[in-house]
Protein backbone atom coordinates (compact mmCIF):
# COMPACT_ATOMS: atom_id res chain seq x y z
CA UNK A 1 0.00 0.00 0.00
CA UNK A 2 2.72 2.39 0.98
CA UNK A 3 4.60 1.83 -2.27
CA UNK A 4 1.46 2.46 -4.31
CA UNK A 5 0.95 5.92 -2.85
CA UNK A 6 4.56 6.84 -3.44
CA UNK A 7 4.32 5.88 -7.11
CA UNK A 8 1.31 8.11 -7.59
CA UNK A 9 3.21 10.96 -5.94
CA UNK A 10 5.97 10.51 -8.51
CA UNK A 11 3.56 10.96 -11.36
CA UNK A 12 1.42 13.69 -9.86
CA UNK A 13 3.55 16.77 -10.71
CA UNK A 14 4.00 15.59 -14.28
CA UNK A 15 0.32 14.83 -14.80
CA UNK A 16 -0.66 18.21 -13.32
CA UNK A 17 1.91 20.00 -15.47
CA UNK A 18 0.83 18.31 -18.70
CA UNK A 19 -2.84 18.88 -17.93
CA UNK A 20 -2.24 22.56 -17.31
CA UNK A 21 0.10 23.24 -20.24
CA UNK A 22 -0.99 20.70 -22.86
CA UNK A 23 -4.58 19.58 -22.33
CA UNK A 24 -6.12 22.85 -21.09
CA UNK A 25 -4.53 24.93 -23.90
CA UNK A 26 -5.76 22.45 -26.52
CA UNK A 27 -9.26 22.59 -25.06
CA UNK A 28 -9.07 26.38 -25.17
CA UNK A 29 -8.26 26.15 -28.91
CA UNK A 30 -11.37 24.04 -29.44
CA UNK A 31 -13.45 26.38 -27.26
CA UNK A 32 -12.19 29.52 -29.01
CA UNK A 33 -12.85 27.98 -32.42
CA UNK A 34 -16.54 27.87 -31.59
CA UNK A 35 -17.04 31.17 -29.77
CA UNK A 36 -17.54 34.78 -30.78
CA UNK A 37 -15.55 37.58 -29.12
CA UNK A 38 -18.67 38.15 -26.97
CA UNK A 39 -18.49 34.60 -25.72
CA UNK A 40 -21.47 32.99 -27.44
CA UNK A 41 -21.41 29.74 -29.39
CA UNK A 42 -20.92 30.04 -33.14
CA UNK A 43 -19.94 28.12 -36.26
CA UNK A 44 -18.95 31.32 -38.07
CA UNK A 45 -15.22 30.96 -37.34
CA UNK A 46 -15.12 27.57 -39.02
CA UNK A 47 -17.26 28.78 -41.92
CA UNK A 48 -15.05 31.83 -42.32
CA UNK A 49 -11.93 29.67 -42.20
CA UNK A 50 -13.15 27.56 -45.11
CA UNK A 51 -12.92 30.71 -47.28
CA UNK A 52 -9.18 30.12 -47.15
CA UNK A 53 -9.48 26.71 -48.78
CA UNK A 54 -6.99 27.81 -51.48
CA UNK A 55 -4.38 28.39 -48.77
CA UNK A 56 -5.15 25.03 -47.16
CA UNK A 57 -4.91 23.32 -50.52
CA UNK A 58 -1.59 25.01 -51.31
CA UNK A 59 -0.09 24.00 -47.94
CA UNK A 60 -1.15 20.40 -48.39
CA UNK A 61 0.25 20.29 -51.93
CA UNK A 62 3.55 21.88 -50.86
CA UNK A 63 3.80 19.52 -47.88
CA UNK A 64 2.95 16.49 -50.00
CA UNK A 65 5.51 17.36 -52.72
CA UNK A 66 8.22 18.01 -50.12
CA UNK A 67 7.39 14.72 -48.38
CA UNK A 68 7.43 12.77 -51.63
CA UNK A 69 10.79 14.20 -52.72
CA UNK A 70 12.22 13.61 -49.23
CA UNK A 71 11.12 9.98 -49.54
CA UNK A 72 12.58 9.58 -53.04
CA UNK A 73 15.99 10.98 -52.11
CA UNK A 74 15.93 9.87 -48.46
CA UNK A 75 15.19 6.18 -48.92
CA UNK A 76 18.34 5.37 -50.96
CA UNK A 77 20.38 7.40 -48.49
CA UNK A 78 19.04 5.40 -45.53
CA UNK A 79 19.56 2.17 -47.49
CA UNK A 80 23.17 3.01 -48.39
CA UNK A 81 23.99 4.03 -44.81
CA UNK A 82 22.58 0.75 -43.49
CA UNK A 83 24.83 -1.09 -45.97
CA UNK A 84 28.07 0.48 -44.69
CA UNK A 85 30.23 -1.02 -41.96
CA UNK A 86 28.68 -0.78 -38.48
CA UNK A 87 31.39 1.46 -37.08
CA UNK A 88 30.86 4.00 -39.87
CA UNK A 89 27.08 3.96 -39.53
CA UNK A 90 27.05 5.88 -36.25
CA UNK A 91 29.34 8.51 -37.77
CA UNK A 92 27.03 8.97 -40.75
CA UNK A 93 24.01 9.20 -38.46
CA UNK A 94 25.75 11.85 -36.39
CA UNK A 95 26.58 13.74 -39.58
CA UNK A 96 22.87 13.66 -40.43
CA UNK A 97 21.91 14.92 -37.00
CA UNK A 98 24.31 17.84 -36.73
CA UNK A 99 22.43 20.05 -39.25
CA UNK A 100 19.19 19.09 -37.51
CA UNK A 101 20.45 20.54 -34.26
CA UNK A 102 21.73 23.74 -35.85
CA UNK A 103 19.27 26.62 -35.75
CA UNK A 104 16.85 25.99 -38.61
CA UNK A 105 16.30 29.75 -38.95
CA UNK A 106 19.96 30.16 -39.80
CA UNK A 107 19.96 27.26 -42.23
CA UNK A 108 16.92 28.69 -43.99
CA UNK A 109 18.56 32.09 -43.95
CA UNK A 110 21.58 30.52 -45.63
CA UNK A 111 19.31 29.36 -48.45
CA UNK A 112 18.09 32.96 -48.78
CA UNK A 113 21.63 34.06 -49.55
CA UNK A 114 22.14 31.17 -51.94
CA UNK A 115 18.88 31.52 -53.89
CA UNK A 116 18.69 35.32 -54.11
CA UNK A 117 18.63 36.91 -57.55
CA UNK A 118 22.17 38.18 -56.98
CA UNK A 119 22.95 35.20 -54.79
CA UNK A 120 25.60 32.51 -54.94
CA UNK A 121 23.74 30.08 -57.16
CA UNK A 122 23.00 32.72 -59.79
CA UNK A 123 26.66 33.76 -59.57
CA UNK A 124 27.64 30.23 -60.51
CA UNK A 125 24.99 30.08 -63.24
CA UNK A 126 26.08 33.36 -64.83
CA UNK A 127 29.73 32.31 -64.53
CA UNK A 128 28.97 29.46 -66.89
CA UNK A 129 27.31 31.90 -69.25
CA UNK A 130 23.69 31.10 -68.56
CA UNK A 131 20.87 33.50 -67.91
CA UNK A 132 20.12 34.26 -64.21
CA UNK A 133 17.07 32.46 -62.87
CA UNK A 134 14.55 33.96 -60.48
CA UNK A 135 14.55 31.38 -57.69
CA UNK A 136 13.68 33.08 -54.42
CA UNK A 137 10.05 33.93 -53.60
CA UNK A 138 8.75 31.03 -55.70
CA UNK A 139 6.87 27.91 -54.59
CA UNK A 140 9.97 25.93 -55.62
CA UNK A 141 12.11 27.81 -53.11
CA UNK A 142 9.62 27.10 -50.31
CA UNK A 143 9.52 23.39 -51.18
CA UNK A 144 13.32 23.28 -51.36
CA UNK A 145 13.46 24.85 -47.89
CA UNK A 146 11.11 22.17 -46.56
CA UNK A 147 13.12 19.36 -48.16
CA UNK A 148 16.37 20.76 -46.84
CA UNK A 149 15.12 21.25 -43.29
CA UNK A 150 13.22 17.99 -42.90
CA UNK A 151 15.17 15.47 -45.02
CA UNK A 152 16.98 14.01 -41.96
CA UNK A 153 13.59 13.30 -40.35
CA UNK A 154 12.86 11.02 -43.32
CA UNK A 155 16.25 9.31 -43.44
CA UNK A 156 16.63 8.51 -39.73
CA UNK A 157 13.48 6.41 -39.11
CA UNK A 158 13.95 4.52 -42.40
CA UNK A 159 17.55 3.81 -41.45
CA UNK A 160 16.42 2.56 -38.03
CA UNK A 161 13.89 0.20 -39.61
CA UNK A 162 16.43 -1.06 -42.15
CA UNK A 163 19.17 -1.66 -39.62
CA UNK A 164 16.85 -3.53 -37.25
CA UNK A 165 15.86 -5.91 -40.02
CA UNK A 166 16.63 -9.58 -39.48
CA UNK A 167 19.34 -10.35 -42.06
CA UNK A 168 18.50 -14.07 -41.97
CA UNK A 169 15.18 -13.38 -43.72
CA UNK A 170 17.08 -11.95 -46.69
CA UNK A 171 19.51 -14.88 -46.68
CA UNK A 172 16.59 -17.29 -46.64
CA UNK A 173 15.05 -15.55 -49.65
CA UNK A 174 18.39 -15.77 -51.48
CA UNK A 175 18.64 -19.46 -50.69
CA UNK A 176 15.16 -19.94 -52.06
CA UNK A 177 16.25 -18.34 -55.31
CA UNK A 178 14.88 -14.79 -55.20
CA UNK A 179 16.82 -12.20 -57.19
CA UNK A 180 17.90 -8.84 -55.78
CA UNK A 181 14.94 -6.89 -57.12
CA UNK A 182 12.49 -9.42 -55.82
CA UNK A 183 14.14 -9.45 -52.39
CA UNK A 184 13.86 -5.68 -52.22
CA UNK A 185 10.25 -5.62 -53.37
CA UNK A 186 9.03 -8.54 -51.30
CA UNK A 187 11.15 -8.30 -48.14
CA UNK A 188 13.28 -5.23 -47.59
CA UNK A 189 10.74 -2.59 -48.57
CA UNK A 190 7.76 -4.09 -46.72
CA UNK A 191 9.85 -4.52 -43.58
CA UNK A 192 11.08 -0.91 -43.73
CA UNK A 193 7.56 0.43 -44.21
CA UNK A 194 7.12 1.33 -40.53
CA UNK A 195 10.17 3.61 -40.87
CA UNK A 196 8.77 5.12 -44.06
CA UNK A 197 5.46 5.82 -42.34
CA UNK A 198 7.04 7.63 -39.41
CA UNK A 199 9.39 9.45 -41.78
CA UNK A 200 6.46 10.63 -43.86
CA UNK A 201 4.64 11.93 -40.77
CA UNK A 202 7.75 13.58 -39.40
CA UNK A 203 8.29 15.45 -42.69
CA UNK A 204 4.68 16.16 -43.58
CA UNK A 205 3.56 17.61 -40.21
CA UNK A 206 6.22 20.34 -39.93
CA UNK A 207 6.06 21.06 -43.70
CA UNK A 208 2.33 21.59 -43.77
CA UNK A 209 2.37 23.79 -40.65
CA UNK A 210 5.46 25.94 -41.23
CA UNK A 211 5.35 29.68 -41.51
CA UNK A 212 9.03 30.52 -41.21
CA UNK A 213 10.12 28.82 -44.44
CA UNK A 214 7.33 30.38 -46.46
CA UNK A 215 8.09 33.81 -45.01
CA UNK A 216 11.82 33.63 -45.61
CA UNK A 217 11.98 31.83 -48.95
CA UNK A 218 8.55 32.81 -50.27
CA UNK A 219 8.90 36.48 -49.45
CA UNK A 220 5.57 36.53 -47.63
CA UNK A 221 3.60 36.66 -50.88
CA UNK A 222 2.78 32.94 -51.04
CA UNK A 223 0.46 32.24 -48.10
CA UNK A 224 0.36 28.85 -46.37
CA UNK A 225 -1.66 27.70 -43.32
CA UNK A 226 1.13 28.61 -40.92
CA UNK A 227 1.16 32.21 -42.18
CA UNK A 228 -2.59 32.37 -41.81
CA UNK A 229 -2.47 31.22 -38.19
CA UNK A 230 0.44 33.49 -37.38
CA UNK A 231 -1.43 36.49 -38.82
CA UNK A 232 -4.42 35.85 -36.55
CA UNK A 233 -2.27 35.81 -33.40
CA UNK A 234 0.67 38.14 -33.96
CA UNK A 235 -0.03 39.85 -37.27
CA UNK A 236 -2.16 42.81 -38.25
CA UNK A 237 -5.44 40.91 -38.35
CA UNK A 238 -5.57 39.91 -34.68
CA UNK A 239 -8.38 37.38 -34.30
CA UNK A 240 -7.61 34.44 -31.99
CA UNK A 241 -11.10 33.02 -32.59
CA UNK A 242 -10.53 32.60 -36.32
CA UNK A 243 -6.94 31.58 -35.59
CA UNK A 244 -8.16 28.81 -33.30
CA UNK A 245 -10.61 27.61 -35.93
CA UNK A 246 -7.79 27.43 -38.51
CA UNK A 247 -5.54 25.63 -36.02
CA UNK A 248 -8.31 23.15 -35.31
CA UNK A 249 -8.75 22.48 -39.04
CA UNK A 250 -4.97 22.05 -39.37
CA UNK A 251 -4.97 19.49 -36.57
CA UNK A 252 -7.87 17.63 -38.19
CA UNK A 253 -6.11 17.61 -41.59
CA UNK A 254 -3.01 16.16 -39.96
CA UNK A 255 -5.04 13.57 -38.05
CA UNK A 256 -6.75 12.48 -41.27
CA UNK A 257 -3.42 12.22 -43.11
CA UNK A 258 -1.90 10.19 -40.28
CA UNK A 259 -4.98 7.96 -40.25
CA UNK A 260 -4.58 7.32 -43.98
CA UNK A 261 -0.90 6.50 -43.48
CA UNK A 262 -1.67 4.03 -40.70
CA UNK A 263 -4.33 2.44 -42.88
CA UNK A 264 -1.77 2.05 -45.66
CA UNK A 265 0.64 0.39 -43.27
CA UNK A 266 -2.03 -2.05 -42.11
CA UNK A 267 -3.26 -2.90 -45.59
CA UNK A 268 -0.02 -3.40 -47.45
CA UNK A 269 3.44 -4.06 -46.15
CA UNK A 270 2.99 -4.43 -42.44
CA UNK A 271 0.63 -7.35 -42.61
CA UNK A 272 2.04 -8.98 -45.72
CA UNK A 273 5.52 -9.05 -44.26
CA UNK A 274 4.44 -10.69 -41.06
CA UNK A 275 2.28 -13.29 -42.81
CA UNK B 1 27.18 -0.07 -57.10
CA UNK B 2 29.54 0.64 -54.22
CA UNK B 3 31.00 3.71 -55.92
CA UNK B 4 27.55 4.87 -56.92
CA UNK B 5 26.31 4.72 -53.34
CA UNK B 6 29.39 6.59 -52.14
CA UNK B 7 28.79 9.36 -54.67
CA UNK B 8 25.14 9.52 -53.67
CA UNK B 9 25.93 9.80 -49.96
CA UNK B 10 28.52 12.48 -50.62
CA UNK B 11 26.04 14.50 -52.65
CA UNK B 12 23.42 14.35 -49.91
CA UNK B 13 25.93 15.43 -47.28
CA UNK B 14 27.06 18.30 -49.52
CA UNK B 15 23.41 19.33 -49.87
CA UNK B 16 23.02 19.27 -46.07
CA UNK B 17 26.26 21.05 -45.22
CA UNK B 18 26.73 23.53 -48.09
CA UNK B 19 24.44 26.22 -46.63
CA UNK B 20 26.07 25.97 -43.21
CA UNK B 21 29.49 26.12 -44.85
CA UNK B 22 28.48 29.25 -46.80
CA UNK B 23 27.32 30.93 -43.57
CA UNK B 24 30.55 30.15 -41.74
CA UNK B 25 32.81 31.22 -44.61
CA UNK B 26 31.07 34.55 -45.03
CA UNK B 27 31.29 35.27 -41.30
CA UNK B 28 34.99 35.94 -41.99
CA UNK B 29 34.27 38.17 -44.97
CA UNK B 30 35.64 41.69 -44.73
CA UNK B 31 32.82 43.47 -46.54
CA UNK B 32 29.10 43.39 -45.82
CA UNK B 33 28.47 41.50 -49.04
CA UNK B 34 27.02 38.01 -48.71
CA UNK B 35 28.32 37.03 -52.14
CA UNK B 36 31.63 38.72 -52.91
CA UNK B 37 34.69 37.69 -50.94
CA UNK B 38 36.84 40.67 -49.94
CA UNK B 39 39.40 39.53 -47.42
CA UNK B 40 39.56 37.78 -44.07
CA UNK B 41 38.42 39.43 -40.85
CA UNK B 42 37.29 38.66 -37.31
CA UNK B 43 35.45 41.96 -36.96
CA UNK B 44 31.93 40.53 -37.11
CA UNK B 45 32.74 38.37 -34.13
CA UNK B 46 33.88 41.43 -32.17
CA UNK B 47 30.78 43.36 -33.28
CA UNK B 48 28.66 40.41 -32.24
CA UNK B 49 30.00 40.53 -28.70
CA UNK B 50 29.34 44.27 -28.56
CA UNK B 51 25.76 44.00 -29.82
CA UNK B 52 23.64 44.61 -26.71
CA UNK B 53 20.42 43.19 -28.19
CA UNK B 54 22.08 39.93 -29.15
CA UNK B 55 23.88 39.61 -25.82
CA UNK B 56 20.65 40.25 -23.94
CA UNK B 57 18.80 37.70 -26.07
CA UNK B 58 21.62 35.23 -25.51
CA UNK B 59 21.41 35.79 -21.76
CA UNK B 60 17.63 35.18 -21.83
CA UNK B 61 18.11 32.04 -23.91
CA UNK B 62 20.64 30.63 -21.46
CA UNK B 63 18.44 31.34 -18.43
CA UNK B 64 15.35 29.85 -20.07
CA UNK B 65 17.25 26.80 -21.32
CA UNK B 66 18.92 26.09 -17.96
CA UNK B 67 15.82 26.58 -15.80
CA UNK B 68 13.50 24.65 -18.10
CA UNK B 69 16.03 21.85 -18.59
CA UNK B 70 16.31 21.46 -14.80
CA UNK B 71 12.54 21.52 -14.20
CA UNK B 72 11.96 19.17 -17.15
CA UNK B 73 14.60 16.76 -15.86
CA UNK B 74 13.11 16.62 -12.35
CA UNK B 75 9.52 16.26 -13.61
CA UNK B 76 10.49 13.81 -16.33
CA UNK B 77 12.65 11.58 -14.14
CA UNK B 78 9.98 11.35 -11.46
CA UNK B 79 7.36 10.65 -14.11
CA UNK B 80 9.51 8.01 -15.83
CA UNK B 81 9.94 6.19 -12.51
CA UNK B 82 6.19 6.46 -11.90
CA UNK B 83 5.19 5.33 -15.40
CA UNK B 84 7.23 2.12 -15.41
CA UNK B 85 5.60 1.07 -12.14
CA UNK B 86 2.00 2.03 -12.90
CA UNK B 87 -0.86 -0.04 -14.30
CA UNK B 88 -1.10 -0.71 -18.00
CA UNK B 89 -4.04 1.57 -18.80
CA UNK B 90 -2.50 4.40 -16.80
CA UNK B 91 0.77 3.90 -18.62
CA UNK B 92 -0.99 4.03 -21.97
CA UNK B 93 -2.92 7.16 -21.09
CA UNK B 94 0.12 8.98 -19.78
CA UNK B 95 2.26 7.99 -22.76
CA UNK B 96 -0.44 9.34 -25.07
CA UNK B 97 -0.39 12.68 -23.24
CA UNK B 98 3.42 12.59 -23.43
CA UNK B 99 3.27 12.09 -27.19
CA UNK B 100 0.79 14.92 -27.74
CA UNK B 101 3.29 17.81 -27.80
CA UNK B 102 5.59 15.69 -29.97
CA UNK B 103 3.05 14.93 -32.71
CA UNK B 104 1.16 18.21 -32.60
CA UNK B 105 2.48 20.82 -35.04
CA UNK B 106 4.71 23.29 -33.21
CA UNK B 107 2.61 26.23 -34.34
CA UNK B 108 -0.51 24.72 -32.73
CA UNK B 109 1.37 24.10 -29.47
CA UNK B 110 2.59 27.69 -29.66
CA UNK B 111 -0.76 29.35 -30.27
CA UNK B 112 -2.59 27.11 -27.80
CA UNK B 113 -0.13 28.11 -25.08
CA UNK B 114 -0.42 31.74 -26.15
CA UNK B 115 -4.22 31.64 -25.83
CA UNK B 116 -3.85 29.90 -22.47
CA UNK B 117 -1.37 32.43 -21.06
CA UNK B 118 -3.35 35.43 -22.31
CA UNK B 119 -6.53 33.90 -20.91
CA UNK B 120 -4.92 33.24 -17.51
CA UNK B 121 -3.43 36.72 -17.45
CA UNK B 122 -6.76 38.39 -18.23
CA UNK B 123 -8.68 36.41 -15.62
CA UNK B 124 -6.24 35.66 -12.79
CA UNK B 125 -3.45 38.11 -13.51
CA UNK B 126 -0.84 35.33 -13.64
CA UNK B 127 1.35 34.19 -16.55
CA UNK B 128 2.15 37.58 -18.01
CA UNK B 129 3.90 36.77 -21.32
CA UNK B 130 7.63 36.90 -20.67
CA UNK B 131 10.34 34.83 -19.03
CA UNK B 132 7.94 32.80 -16.88
CA UNK B 133 5.68 31.79 -19.74
CA UNK B 134 8.73 30.96 -21.88
CA UNK B 135 10.11 28.71 -19.14
CA UNK B 136 6.74 26.96 -18.70
CA UNK B 137 6.36 26.42 -22.45
CA UNK B 138 9.92 25.15 -22.91
CA UNK B 139 9.62 22.80 -19.95
CA UNK B 140 6.43 21.40 -21.48
CA UNK B 141 7.99 20.44 -24.81
CA UNK B 142 11.20 19.19 -23.14
CA UNK B 143 9.72 16.80 -20.54
CA UNK B 144 8.69 14.13 -23.07
CA UNK B 145 12.30 13.87 -24.26
CA UNK B 146 13.55 13.42 -20.68
CA UNK B 147 10.98 10.68 -20.13
CA UNK B 148 11.97 8.93 -23.35
CA UNK B 149 15.66 8.94 -22.43
CA UNK B 150 15.19 7.95 -18.76
CA UNK B 151 12.62 5.16 -19.25
CA UNK B 152 14.93 2.69 -21.03
CA UNK B 153 17.45 3.08 -18.20
CA UNK B 154 14.81 2.26 -15.60
CA UNK B 155 13.81 -0.82 -17.58
CA UNK B 156 17.45 -1.93 -17.69
CA UNK B 157 17.85 -1.35 -13.96
CA UNK B 158 17.69 -4.22 -11.50
CA UNK B 159 14.73 -3.41 -9.27
CA UNK B 160 15.96 -5.82 -6.60
CA UNK B 161 18.84 -3.50 -5.71
CA UNK B 162 16.26 -0.91 -4.61
CA UNK B 163 14.49 -3.50 -2.47
CA UNK B 164 17.80 -4.74 -1.08
CA UNK B 165 18.74 -1.22 0.01
CA UNK B 166 15.45 -0.94 1.84
CA UNK B 167 15.92 -4.35 3.49
CA UNK B 168 19.31 -3.17 4.67
CA UNK B 169 17.69 -0.27 6.45
CA UNK B 170 17.51 2.59 3.98
CA UNK B 171 14.28 4.55 3.95
CA UNK B 172 12.65 4.69 0.47
CA UNK B 173 13.86 8.22 -0.29
CA UNK B 174 17.45 7.43 0.69
CA UNK B 175 17.33 4.16 -1.22
CA UNK B 176 16.03 6.02 -4.26
CA UNK B 177 18.76 8.66 -4.06
CA UNK B 178 21.59 6.23 -3.36
CA UNK B 179 20.60 3.25 -5.48
CA UNK B 180 18.17 4.20 -8.24
CA UNK B 181 19.47 7.64 -9.23
CA UNK B 182 23.08 6.52 -9.86
CA UNK B 183 21.88 3.67 -12.06
CA UNK B 184 19.67 5.85 -14.27
CA UNK B 185 22.05 8.84 -14.24
CA UNK B 186 23.23 8.44 -17.88
CA UNK B 187 19.61 8.68 -19.06
CA UNK B 188 18.98 11.71 -16.86
CA UNK B 189 22.04 13.54 -18.17
CA UNK B 190 21.21 12.74 -21.80
CA UNK B 191 17.65 13.97 -21.27
CA UNK B 192 18.91 17.15 -19.68
CA UNK B 193 21.35 17.91 -22.49
CA UNK B 194 18.62 17.20 -25.04
CA UNK B 195 16.22 19.54 -23.24
CA UNK B 196 18.87 22.21 -23.08
CA UNK B 197 19.65 22.07 -26.81
CA UNK B 198 15.96 21.86 -27.78
CA UNK B 199 15.21 24.89 -25.65
CA UNK B 200 18.10 26.89 -27.13
CA UNK B 201 16.98 26.05 -30.66
CA UNK B 202 13.25 26.61 -30.25
CA UNK B 203 11.79 29.44 -32.26
CA UNK B 204 8.16 28.77 -33.15
CA UNK B 205 6.80 28.24 -29.64
CA UNK B 206 8.90 31.03 -28.10
CA UNK B 207 7.72 33.37 -30.83
CA UNK B 208 4.11 32.99 -29.70
CA UNK B 209 4.52 32.89 -25.91
CA UNK B 210 7.46 35.24 -25.40
CA UNK B 211 5.63 38.57 -25.41
CA UNK B 212 8.29 41.23 -25.74
CA UNK B 213 11.11 39.09 -24.31
CA UNK B 214 13.63 38.17 -27.00
CA UNK B 215 15.44 34.86 -27.14
CA UNK B 216 18.30 34.25 -29.51
CA UNK B 217 16.21 32.56 -32.23
CA UNK B 218 13.66 35.39 -32.03
CA UNK B 219 16.47 37.94 -32.37
CA UNK B 220 17.82 36.00 -35.35
CA UNK B 221 14.37 35.93 -36.93
CA UNK B 222 13.89 39.67 -36.55
CA UNK B 223 17.38 40.22 -37.98
CA UNK B 224 16.57 38.18 -41.08
CA UNK B 225 13.40 40.26 -41.57
CA UNK B 226 15.38 43.53 -41.60
CA UNK B 227 18.70 44.59 -43.09
CA UNK B 228 21.06 41.69 -42.72
CA UNK B 229 24.45 42.10 -41.15
CA UNK B 230 27.27 39.53 -41.24
CA UNK B 231 27.07 39.48 -37.43
CA UNK B 232 24.35 36.92 -37.97
CA UNK B 233 26.85 34.72 -39.83
CA UNK B 234 29.29 35.06 -36.94
CA UNK B 235 26.50 34.14 -34.56
CA UNK B 236 25.57 31.08 -36.59
CA UNK B 237 29.18 29.88 -36.63
CA UNK B 238 29.40 30.24 -32.85
CA UNK B 239 26.11 28.35 -32.42
CA UNK B 240 27.12 25.68 -34.91
CA UNK B 241 30.39 24.99 -33.10
CA UNK B 242 28.55 24.89 -29.73
CA UNK B 243 25.98 22.39 -30.97
CA UNK B 244 28.70 20.38 -32.70
CA UNK B 245 30.66 20.03 -29.44
CA UNK B 246 27.51 19.23 -27.41
CA UNK B 247 26.48 16.53 -29.88
CA UNK B 248 29.90 14.94 -29.84
CA UNK B 249 29.75 14.89 -26.03
CA UNK B 250 26.30 13.23 -26.12
CA UNK B 251 27.50 10.67 -28.66
CA UNK B 252 30.64 9.83 -26.73
CA UNK B 253 28.52 9.37 -23.61
CA UNK B 254 26.14 7.04 -25.42
CA UNK B 255 29.04 5.07 -26.91
CA UNK B 256 30.49 4.72 -23.41
CA UNK B 257 27.13 3.58 -22.02
CA UNK B 258 26.80 0.96 -24.71
CA UNK B 259 30.24 -0.37 -23.93
CA UNK B 260 29.38 -0.59 -20.23
CA UNK B 261 26.07 -2.35 -20.83
CA UNK B 262 27.75 -4.76 -23.23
Amino acid sequence: MKRKIKIKLNLLPYVLWMTLFVLVPLMLIIAFAFTTPEGTFTFNNIIYATKYSAVFGRSIVFGAIATLICFIIGYPMAYFISKTKIKYQSIFIMLLMIPMWTSFLLRTYAWMTILEYNGLLNKVISFFGFEKINMINTPGAIILGMIYNFLPYMILPIYTALSKMDKRVIEAAQDLGANKLKIFKKIIFPLSLSGVISGVTMVFVPSVSTFVISKMLGGGSILVIGDLIEMQFLGNSYNPYLGSAISLILMIIILICMGIMNQLEDNSGGRKATK
Amino acid sequence: MKILSKIYMTLIFIFLYAPIFVLIVFSFNNSKSRIVWSGFTFKWYFRLFENQDILYAFYNTLIIASVSAIIATVLGTAAAVGITKSKKWQKKLIMNITNLPMVNPEIVTGVSLMIFFVFMYNIFGIFKPGLITLICAHTTFCVPYVILSVMPKIKQMDYHTYEAAQDLGCNPIRAFAKVVIPQIMPGIITGMIMSFTMSIDDFVISYFVGGTVQTLPIAVYSMTRKIVSPEINALSSVLFITVFVLLIVINLRQAKDEKITK
